[in-house]
C-alpha cells in the first residue's frame, strides 16, 4: 500500500523531506521507523494524519505519517 | 508630588516622547524609581523615547500593556540570554528570571550573557545586571533555584506569561504541567543544532507534554549541540510569541507548533489532530 512519509529536522539528513512509499499492508509505524533506520533514542512526536501515533499504531493506505526527532536543547 | 511629576514629564516631553535624560532628572527631583517614572509616562499618554521605533507597531495601549506585563523566563542560558535581552528592550515591565546555574566556558559559544568576566557567576545575576544596563525601567526579580514540582507554584506566582528556555526535558515537562494547572500561557522553545521548535501552550492545555510524550525518550538531553545563531533564531520567535500573547495579536495558533529547519531555511506549522 502507498503512504506518504514526512520527515523533520535531523531525520531528513541522508533521507528526504517528503516521500511516497510502498509498504506492506498492515505495517506498523514502528516498522516504518525501523526501515528508515531512525534512531529510537531520538524519536519525538509521531503523527499519522495529524494525530498522535505510537510505534504500535497501524498504517493504512493513503496515510500521511510525519516523524519528528526529539528536540530538547536550550 | 505626583502632580508635580506629571507636570514635569509633560513639560519635558518633545513631540510626546520622554527621553532618558528626563527619567534621570525626574528620579533626582522626585526620588522615585525608573519603573515608577515609566508607569506615569505611559499612563499620562506620553511615550518613552527609547520605544519610539516601535510606537507605530504597539501604540500607547500596547506599550502600556507590555509595561504592566509580568513574564517569567525559566532558564537563562542559550535561549534565556537572548530572551532576556529582547524582552527587556521591548519594555516588558516585570521579568522574573529563574536559573540555578553559573556560567561556564562551554557556554561562551552561544549564551550571549556569558562573557570571560561572567564565568563562574550566577546566570540570573548577570542577566539582571544586563537588564539594568539596557533598560532600568524593567523590574527584575531573580531566582537562583532549579524549578521543580515543589517550588514551581511559588516561582510562577503572579506571572502573566511563562517562557520555557530550559535545556532539560524532565524540567520542561514539569514546567508545562504546572503551567497547565495554574492556567498560565507557556511559550515553549527548544533547539538542537540546525533544528528547533516553538509553540504556545494555551492556559489549561497540555501541548508541551504531548510534544515530549514519546516513551523511551532518554530523560536527559543528549550532549549540547548548538551554536549561537540557531539558538537566537528560536529565542527570537519565542519573544515574538510572548509579545503576541501579551497583546492578543492574532493569529495565535493553539494546538499547533512550529518546526524549524535552519539548514533548509524552512519553518512549518504542525497542527495536532488536523488530519
Amino acid at each position: 500500500m502507498k503512504i506518504t512519509v514526512k520527515l523533520f529536522a535531523s531525520f531528513r539528513e541522508g533521507r528526504f523531506k517528503v516521500e511516497s512509499r510502498d509498504i506492506p499492508s498492515s505495517s506498523l509505524v514502528g516498522q516504518l521507523v525501523a526501515d528508515l533506520k531512525l534512531p529510537a533514542e531520538k524519536l519525538g512526536v509521531l503523527l499519522v494524519n495529524g494525530r498522535h501515533a505510537e510505534l504500535e499504531s497501524q498504517l493504512e493506505e493513503g496515510d500521511v505519517c510525519a516523524l519528528f526527532p526529539r528536540i530538547g536543547g536550550g | 508630588m505626583p502632580e508635580d511629576l506629571k507636570a514635569f514629564l509633560h513639560s519635558a516631553a518633545m513631540d510626546g516622547l520622554v527621553d532618558w535624560q528626563s527619567y534621570e532628572t525626574a528620579r533626582q527631583l522626585f526620588g522615585i524609581s525608573y519603573p515608577e517614572i515609566e508607569r506615569v509616562v505611559l499612563e499620562q499618554g506620553l511615550f518613552p523615547k527609547r520605544y519610539a521605533a516601535q510606537q507605530q507597531l504597539f501604540q500607547l495601549e500596547g506599550q502600556l500593556k507590555l509595561f504592566r506585563a509580568r513574564v517569567a523566563v525559566v532558564g537563562c542560558g542559550g535561549l534565556g540570554s537572548c530572551l532576556v535581552e529582547m524582552l527587556a528592550r521591548t519594555g516588558i515591565g516585570t521579568l522574573r528570571l529563574i536559573d540555578p546555574d553559573v556560567f561556564a566556558e562551554s557556554n561562551l559559544n552561544r549564551q550571549l550573557l556569558c562573557t570571560i568576566d561572567s564565568l563562574g557567576r550566577p546566570k540570573v545575576e548577570v542577566a539582571a545586571e544586563r537588564i539594568a544596563c539596557l533598560n532600568p525601567a524593567v523590574t527584575v526579580t531573580t531566582v537562583a533555584e532549579a524549578l521543580d514540582g515543589k517550588n514551581a507554584r511559588r516561582l510562577l506566582a503572579e506571572v502573566d506569561v511563562v517562557v520555557d528556555a530550559l535545556d532539560s526535558i524532565p524540567v520542561r515537562r514539569e514546567l508545562a504541567h504546572v503551567c497547565r494547572q495554574m492556567n498560565l500561557p507557556l511559550v515553549h522553545g527548544a533547539v538542537t543544532g540546525w533544528y528547533g521548535q516553538v509553540a504556545v501552550q494555551s492556559p489549561g492545555d497540555d501541548l508541551v507534554s504531548r510534544l515530549y510524550s514519546h516513551p523511551g525518550q532518554p530523560e536527559m538531553e543528549l550532549s549540547p549541540d548548538n551554536f549561537s545563531a540557531g539558538v537566537a533564531a528560536v529565542a527570537s520567535l519565542q519573544a515574538v510569541l510572548a509579545v503576541k500573547v501579551l497583546l492578543d495579536v492574532e493569529p495565535l495558533p493553539a494546538n499547533a507548533w512550529f518546526s524549524f529547519d535552519l539548514k533548509e531555511v524552512d519553518l512549518e506549522r504542525i497542527d495536532f489532530g488536523s488530519g
